[in-house]
Formats: structure tokens, sequence, C-alpha cells
């Protein structure tokens, strides 16, 4: 049995379309086995196919800028430090000196405890501050600590908060306790806004990957995210395609957009624009916007900065010029 | 929410590739002739261009290759041990691969099809099938048919124009692995690319008379599949004319395959895949411009999933791009042939007079040059479906 997608354009999660999706644990069970499932030859062909598109000369340069305004530059590492962060905000707001004409990126994203240094250092700058949140990567920890964490992350002025879902719940099918635990993040969250990351490299295949980005749409995630970056594979085309299904699926439903974002993996400017043509021709080209898609990354920028070099100059820049971040 | 526009830029691949000759000639016994038929111009379907004039064989010239194939086959090929004959095969397979962007330049030059199909199908897959073939050459006693097979003799065969290397080379390979020598009659249309693999032939060494290529519309092909001198015809094409060889070949003895036009139904059930079904429609009836003999021509959906079934389908066609088939982001290019697009047209127009207003698609189509993406000669039809009001209608179901 296949749940079609209805009609009504509302609201989506408890009071909307889908109120009877989420009444229980049976009904979100019912519902999210009924979604059409993905058949994984077919959605690789796809992306297959959409990797060979030829992006060159004004629409290569057009991409390379969508793709930096969509970054979300990333640090999450343990030896992380204030003097760390502040000089990623500083390539943040301004990626590329030589060219200030360079869009700057559409966040910095680091640990809770590190989200005022950023908002600090990025204060007036338009770029968004972007804390993981919820026992980050794994998730293991007690409701009662993930909304603690969250709540530090909030405090220190983080505008977006990316959390992680439950995967051992996801996994043995306990789909009401992960809606519960977005739904109630969500509420701590507060006016920032919510990434929800399925962490798609631990899920069981494409069928999960559906499934578990209904679920976080359900529970009102603002952005469905691929990944933690901790866990390979993280982004690759297929998944992203099938998330990218999803939303536009969910704004068919509803009227609503909601967002994606492609994190772990996307090292090259190649990659970054397979994902835009991606974008481009799966959900439509409203998704082309850092509102609605981002990429989770710290050495795509380089590439995209060499890149774009490379296309007004002629030439590439060595890698001393431009490093990874 | 207003999101920038992003249009692709041009990514022609270079016409240059295609080493394209003035001129191009029948090839028979060995050599390339002056056929004594009336020489044809091929065109460039994308811009309705002369690409070259081609030389046409005339009934000699038919009767000259049979006996050509008839010798090659009683003194050389037919002889020959399954390993040598591989030798052959698996040299021209390889230069086909080597040759493959200029094949594919060629072919999209000739065809109309898009490059990407070109090169990532056609090209590709015809050189694998030669690979494939040339393995068997030596495995014969094998392949089920007995200890010791005997190859057939020789064979006359007309393909036709939408996989038009890649139909040679389906013709060319199990014949020769097995021992037969070829009479090939291509496409009046795209003759271009099964000349030049003759050519590849020819500088692989193959003994003359093995293969012989006589370019011509349908009386060269009549000519060729009503010669007595062959011991069997294998023709691609349509129905009607498959039909008429059918009649001429009964009671002679000569054994004869005919591959037709089938066209197909996609079926869509409510358990299936729903996005991937999609694009397996799409795939199914907008790959090669839908000029596939297997081509999903009509589609039969469960009704509890229509609705939401052909929202899906319609905005996917809406994603593909219709234009020169050189550039490396065309998924649909040109129709190879005038008589070919008035018969879409005359379609499109009969599935409008089924079901006027009966979806988006209609009001797309048909055939109007595409006014946003240029280039577009009058060889160009937009993608579309309808909805049919009976089963029995001619367009959709057709």
């Amino acid at each position: 049995m296949t749940t079609t997608v209805p009609a009504p354009r509302a609201a989506g999660g408890r009071d909307g379309a889908f109120a009877a999706a989420v009444r229980d644990d049976a009904s979100l069970r019912r519902f999210l086995h009924g979604l059409p499932g993905v058949d994984h030859v077919g959605v690789e062909r796809r992306s297959a196919t959409l990797a060979t598109r030829s992006i060159k000369k004004e629409s290569k340069l057009q991409a390379l800028d969508m793709a930096i305004s969509m970054i979300d530059l990333t640090t999450l590492e343990g030896a992380d430090t204030p003097g760390k962060v502040r000089s990623l905000c500083a390539q943040a707001r301004r990626p590329d000196p030589d060219h200030p004409e360079v869009p700057s990126v559409a966040a910095v994203c680091v640990y809770p405890d590190l989200a005022g240094v950023a908002v600090e250092a990025l204060r007036g700058s338009g770029v968004a501050v972007a804390a993981v949140a919820t026992a980050f990567p794994s998730g293991r920890s007690s409701r009662a600590v993930k909304l603690a964490d969250t709540a530090l992350a909030v405090e220190g002025g983080a505008g977006e908060i990316d959390m992680v879902i439950d995967r051992g719940a996801f996994l043995t099918g306990r789909y009401g306790a992960v809606y519960d635990e977005i739904v109630a993040v969500k509420e701590a969250c507060g006016s920032a806004h919510l990434k929800v990351i399925l962490e798609t490299g631990e899920l069981a295949g494409y069928d999960d990957v559906r499934r578990a980005s209904w679920l976080a749409l359900l529970a009102g995630a603002d952005v469905i995210k691929t990944s933690t970056g901790k866990v390979s594979p993280a982004a690759t085309l297929p998944v992203v395609q099938v998330m990218l299904q999803a939303v536009r699926d969910w704004h068919r439903a509803t009227g609503e957009h909601r967002g994606v974002k492609a994190a772990g993996g996307i090292r090259t400017a190649k990659d970054a624009i397979r994902h835009l043509v991606a974008v481009h021709e799966i959900a439509g080209a409203d998704w082309l916007t850092p509102e609605l898609f981002r990429f989770g990354a710290s050495a795509l920028l380089g590439d995209l900065l060499r890149q774009r070099r490379t296309q007004l100059e002629g030439h590439y820049t060595d890698r001393d010029h431009i490093g990874g971040a | 929410m207003a999101a920038p526009s992003w249009e692709y830029a041009p990514a022609p691949e270079s016409a240059a590739l295609a080493n394209l000759k003035p001129a191009y000639r029948p090839f028979v016994d060995g050599e390339f002739v002056d056929g004594g038929g009336e020489p044809l111009k091929t065109l460039n379907p994308a811009t309705e261009e002369v690409l070259a004039e081609v030389g046409t064989a005339s009934t000699e010239d038919v009767d000259r290759a049979v006996a050509a194939a008839r010798r090659a086959y009683e003194q050389v090929w037919g002889p020959m041990p399954g390993a040598e004959r591989a030798k052959y095969l698996f040299r021209i397979a390889r230069v086909v691969a080597e040759r493959a962007r200029e094949l594919a330049v060629l072919e999209t030059l000739d065809n109309g099809k898009p490059i990407r199909e070109s090169r990532d199908v056609d090209v590709p897959t015809a050189s694998a099938h030669l690979f494939h073939h040339a393995g068997w050459a030596d495995k014969l006693g094998y392949a089920g048919l007995g200890p010791d097979p005997r190859p057939v003799g020789v064979v006359g065969s007309v393909i036709p124009w939408n996989f038009p290397l890649l139909m040679a080379a389906w013709k060319i390979g199990p014949a020769l692995a097995c021992g037969n020598t070829i009479v090939l009659k291509p496409a009046e249309t795209t003759p271009l690319t099964a000349l030049v693999l003759a050519e590849i032939a020819a500088d692989a060494g193959l003994p003359p008379g093995v293969l012989n290529v006589l370019p011509g519309a349908g009386d060269v092909g009549a000519a060729v599949v009503g010669h007595d001198g062959l011991d069997k015809v294998a023709f691609t094409g349509s129905t009607d004319v498959g039909k008429e060889i059918q009649r001429r070949l009964a009671g002679t003895g000569r054994r004869l395959t005919l591959e037709l036009g089938g066209k197909a139904a996609n079926i869509v059930y409510d358990d299936a895949p729903l996005d991937q079904a999609v694009d397996g429609v799409v795939d199914g009836i907008f790959f090669n411009q839908g000029h596939v003999c297997c081509a999903g021509s009509r589609l039969l959906v469960q009704e509890s999933i229509e609705q939401e079934f052909m929202e899906l389908l319609h905005a996917r066609i809406e994603t593909l791009r219709v234009g020169d088939p050189l550039d490396k982001n065309t998924d649909v290019g040109a129709i190879n042939s005038r008589p070919q697009l008035d018969k879409i047209v005359d379609l499109a127009a009969a599935g409008d007079a089924e079901a006027p207003g009966a979806g988006p698609a209609p009001a797309r189509c048909p055939n109007a040059a595409s006014s946003s993406r240029p280039p577009c000669s009058p060889a160009w039809s937009r993608p579309c479906a309808w909805r049919a009001r009976r089963s029995s209608a001619r367009c959709s179901p057709c």
C-alpha cells in the first residue's frame, strides 16, 4: 500500500495536513512505511546522468558564487580554539580578500561552547552562526542533556541549530521517540532555525533516508541534513537526491519550502556543482538559495575560490595561495 | 523566496571532431567505389544543412557486393578458424573504442541525437557489442549449437536510422563472428558512421568482401533483401517493410530475422517507487527522441496514484532540455528527418483532438521552435504527454 501525498495546503506536523500521520507511534510507522519506496538502481542512474551535466563559463562562475554563499563553514574538532573560530569567521566574512566581490558564506558552524565567540566575530556581517547540539555527533545521551546542549547553543547566540536524530531509536523502529525528540529540540530552539541531521551513512538504504526525511519534516525541521561529517559515507548525490525529493514532495503537499543541507565529503567545486545541478533539476530553481540549500564543508571553500580565480584569470592558483580552511 | 535564475551556458562538443569529409562512397569487395546510383545528400537534422554527399549503390553494385561476399565466404572467411576471425573483430572493436569521440560526434551530426547519448550509449555499446561477439568466435562449439556449428553463408542486412552505428554493430558482430559475410545497407538519412565502420574494417585488414556497405534509399534496400544470392536476411526497421520482406522471402528457403517496431506500454502500480518509475517512463519514451523500436509510448497507471504520478511526470518532462544535439547538456535533440517530424506533428494533433486541455503538456506541443533554448531549426519537437479518454485512441495509445 502506498500512501499518496495528500493535497491540502496547510502547515504539516501535529496541527496540519499530517495530523493523523503523527497521532501515535503506530500511525507514524504506517505513514512512513507507506511512503513510495526508492529504487536504488534508478536513483543512482539519475544521479549519474545529472553528474554528466557540463557547467561552463558564466554558468560555472555563477555556480561557484552560489556554492560559496551556501556554505556552512565548519570546524568541529576537539582541538577547536577561540582563535581558530575567529580566523574561520574572518574567512567566512570575506572568503577571498583579493576579490571583495566574492560573497560571504551562509554560516559558520561550531560546537555550542564556541557559538558565542563566533557570534562576536561575525556581528554585522550577515553571516549566521550555526551550532551543533544534542550530543553531536552520536546523539547518545539523555533527552535532558540534549536539550541542555541545545539551550547552551541558543544562549550562545546561535541562530541555527544542527541536531542529530537518535539513529538507535530510528533503526529499532521507535519513530515516535525520534519524532518527539525533534519536536522538543525545535521548541528549545525558539526562533533559531533547526537543521536535523539524519546521518544517512548509518541508515539502512534509500528507503530509510526517505522515511527519516519525512519524519524530520513532520516534526518541524526547517532543514534536513545528510550527515555529521564524522561518518562515511556522508553526502552522496543519490542520498541528496532522495532528500531533495522529500522537500519537493513536502512543498507539493503543504506549500511550504523546507531546506536541505549536504554535509560531509563534498571537497571539490566539481562535486559542489553536481549537487547544485541536482538541486536545480530535482527540487527546482526555488531551492537555489542559501535559505534552502547548504553545503556543510570545511575544505570545499578553498577549492571553490581556486576554481573561481581560474575562471577569471585563466590559470590555476597554487595551494599556498589559497589553502583549505 | 526569489532564487536567482541559473541557466546552463552552451557546452557544445566540437563538430570538427567528426572529421567530416565532403563525400563518402559505397564499400564493396574491400574498396570504396563510385556507386552506380544517384548520389544522395545527408543532412544535419539540427540545421538541415548538407553534411556530405554520399554515393549510392545501383542494382549492379548490389550484385557485385553479393558476389564478393559469396567469394569471401567460400574462400576465406567461412573456412577461417574462429580464433583467427576473432583477431579481426577484436581489432575493429578496439578501433571503434579508440575513435569513439569522432564516431559520437559524427553520429550526432548525421542523426540529430544528443551527444550525451551517442557518447555514453551508442558508441561504447557498439564497441562493447563487437568485443562481445569477437569473444564468441572461437567458442561457438560451446554455445549450445552442437560440437561444430557451421555459418549460414552470405547475409543481407538493412538497418534503420535510429541507432546507425549500433545497429550496424548488431548485424556485423554476430554475423562475422560466426563465419558469415555480410552486405549491409545503412539508412538513407544516416549512412555516415556505417561507412566509417567500413573504413575501420578495411584498416583492420578485414579480407575483401567480408563486409560490404551499400548506402541508398529503399530501392537499394529492396535489391539487397530480395537478392537471390543471399542465404539469410536480417532487417531492423518498420513493421510494414518487415511484412513486405517476409512476403518476398516466403518459400525461397532463405532465412530471415526481423526486428520491427513494438511500441510498448509502461505499467505503473501503486506500490512502485514513484520517482524512479517516472524516470523509467521518461527514459522509455524520450530517450533518443523516442526513436526506439520498443519505446514506451503508452502509459497505464493504477487509478489510485494517477493524479500524483501524472503531476510528477509532467514536472519531470519540464526538466528535459531540448536543443542543440551537440550541446553536452541536451536531453532531447533533433528529429532525424522531415517525414518523421511530420508524423510526430500529426500524432500531436491527434493527441490534442483526443484530449484537449487534458493536462499541461499539450499546450507546449507540437513542434514549435523552442524559444528559450536556441538554436532551433524546424526539426524540433517538444516532449509531451496526453491523457487518453479511451484505450483505442491513436495518441496517446497510438
